[in-house]
């Protein structure tokens, strides 16, 4: 007996299911490529539970959800909880007076400070701005903890095709950009990323190098890997990683810290964000369908909210904030 | 007011298109501006199924692709190329980057750039510093429009050399010219109007304000002010006070 079926089994798409078991509603999960791997969008997150640093650009509606998304997530999979440190060169110092006004719940650091969150940098950076409540997770570890959760409560990932319009009952599409033609304005944003691994370098946390042109992120992961991440080109192409990106993101590797330049390369990639003209995740109802999309670069942050209200809705018919037009 | 290649803008503001926080916000500033121009950059947002464009061609204003980024006159005139065909317009933004620190033109490319281009038929708008001697390079390649510099590109310092650029204004009376990159706040935009500029370029001074819209808004009302300024003949500086009433007559208190 299925009350829901949900297409899709990305981050999205995983957490409408557990959403849907928390209240009761028996979910079919389907994907035309089965479990998540490297064709999910998610696969290629950074993984930063960061609403804080997102809030000095994003909607306030992603400051709000995301600052609960941390805990949801504990219940899944491993989150570690040691915060952001936001970093910027000397010459740039300007940007990280401009961060600190335009985003809250942060501390200044000085080099002494640094050092004592992240003793690799402190000799490196003289300031910097921590965001002590803010936390990160391995998004495959997380996607592969989500669909085993499932699995134990009995949703296993059905390998099959389908639309909404040729499914009965409830649907909560969670496609992505293959939703592309039912929702107007829906758009790729490329991103691209790099995993090194370096055992001579030690982070514990996220860290953000801010720039005028080539903002970076590094968020460290087990045994020594780093992901380093950042690029927003609004370009709706798939494809490889192109030279220019990869110089940007291992130059400022580089900077944040010149023993990057041993690290090896484990792995480069890139994939297309779903977004609306606005930036803002959102469930967009039409008719039996439950759009839960728009999820840009704030999957892993959003997605817990996003199932939550959709799975709500079906029980109670009531709308969340997160309901909007498109 | 002088035309831009024939075409008489509604209002002498253009706009770029990058670094906003969404495309919804970019959309806000160009309404609640009336910008008449904005500027799209090819290389950065190549690529298949362009929604980012559409949006861009549904605001509904004067398309201007650029070629940012390029480092060589051959890389600009293909990026040039490549925009024409795509966005279906022979106006071309020629960006020829000698620095890539300073973002500063590379004067000997872009005019080498330009005689290409004008002569394949491009309505050619340089980035050009204020030198008068590069202008006249400019205008014999067939240039009828200049973009001289106010500061390096988005460093938000504003008009950096006040008399090169009135000097350069002076030089070319026929020539319409854009104070383009380097502006920071309103007052910089209707001081570049005041001396006789036709409009003015800018991105990130509106793009990372807090509230986009209503910066590009201030600029709009900046860049009205000035030309109003421009054209309603400005007193001259004088040494000395000039009551505005007579002293003579008056009570000796």
């Amino acid at each position: 007996m299925v009350d829901v079926t949900i297409i899709g089994a990305g981050v999205g798409g995983l957490w409408a299911a557990r959403s849907c078991l928390a209240r009761g509603l028996r979910p079919r999960l389907v994907d035309r490529s089965g479990p998540p791997g490297p064709h999910t969008c998610s696969w290629w997150a950074g993984g930063m539970l960061a609403p804080e640093c997102e809030g000095a650009t994003a909607e306030p509606s992603v400051i709000t959800h995301g600052r609960k998304a941390a805990a949801l997530w504990g219940d899944v999979t491993t989150v570690s909880s040691r915060g952001t440190l936001v970093l910027a060169p000397e010459r740039d110092r300007a940007e990280l007076n401009r961060f600190a006004a335009r985003a809250t719940a942060h501390v200044a650091c000085d080099d002494d400070a640094i050092a004592v969150l992240e003793p690799d940098l402190g000799a490196r950076h003289k300031r910097g701005l921590f965001f002590a409540k803010e936390a990160h997770l391995d998004p495959r570890q997380a996607l592969n903890d989500l669909v085993r959760s499932l699995a134990a409560l009995g949703v296993v990932i059905e390998q099959a095709e389908i639309t909404p319009d040729n499914v009965q009952g409830p649907v909560i599409d969670c496609r992505g950009l293959a939703a592309q033609g039912d929702l107007q304005g829906l758009r790729g944003v490329r991103g691209e990323m790099i995993v090194l691994h370096s055992d001579e370098i030690m982070l514990t946390r996220p860290i953000r190098l801010l720039h005028p042109r080539h903002p970076l992120y590094v968020v460290p992961r087990a045994d020594g890997v780093f992901m380093l991440g950042a690029t927003q080109i609004e370009s709706a192409a798939r494809g490889p990683m192109t030279a220019r990106s990869a110089l940007e993101l291992l130059s400022a590797a580089y900077a944040l810290d010149p023993r990057f330049a041993e690290a090896a390369i484990v792995e480069m990639g890139a994939d297309l964000r779903p977004a609306f003209a606005d930036n803002v995740p959102r469930v967009v109802q039409r008719g039996h369908v439950l759009h839960l999309n728009g999820l840009f670069r704030h999957g892993f942050l959003m997605a817990p909210a996003l199932a939550e209200q959709a799975a709500a809705f079906l029980s109670t018919s009531k709308t969340g904030d997160l309901f909007l037009e498109n | 007011m002088r035309d831009f290649y024939g075409v008489d803008l509604q209002t002498p503001m253009m706009l770029g298109t990058a670094r906003y926080p969404s495309p919804a916000v970019m959309e806000n500033a160009f309404r609640d501006s009336g910008a008449s121009v904005a500027t799209v950059s090819l290389r950065r947002e190549r690529g298949a199924g362009q929604a980012f464009w559409d949006m861009v061609r549904g605001l509904g204003v004067n398309l201007l692709p650029n070629t940012a980024g390029c480092h060589s006159a051959r890389e600009a005139i293909t990026t040039a190329q490549m925009a024409r065909e795509y966005f279906q317009t022979d106006w071309i933004k020629l960006e020829v980057i000698g620095n890539s620190d300073t973002l500063q033109p590379d004067p000997f490319g872009l005019v080498k750039a330009a005689e290409v281009l004008c002569a394949d038929g491009f309505r050619v708008f340089p980035y050009t510093t204020e030198d008068q001697v590069l202008a006249a390079r400019l205008v014999d390649a067939g240039c009828r429009v200049l973009m001289p510099w106010g500061a390096p590109i988005g460093s938000g310092m504003g008009l950096n050399n006040i008399h090169g650029l009135r000097t350069l204004r002076a030089a070319f009376p026929d020539v319409a010219m854009v104070i383009d990159a380097g502006l920071g706040l309103p007052s910089h935009a209707a001081q570049a109007m005041e001396m006789g500029f036709d409009a003015i370029l800018l991105n990130t001074a509106v793009a990372e304000a807090d509230d986009p819209a209503t910066m590009a808004r201030a600029f709009a009302l900046a860049t009205e002010a000035g030309a109003l300024a421009a054209t309603s003949g400005p007193m001259g500086m004088r040494d000395m006070a000039v009551p505005s009433t007579p002293l003579i007559g008056k009570a000796w208190l």
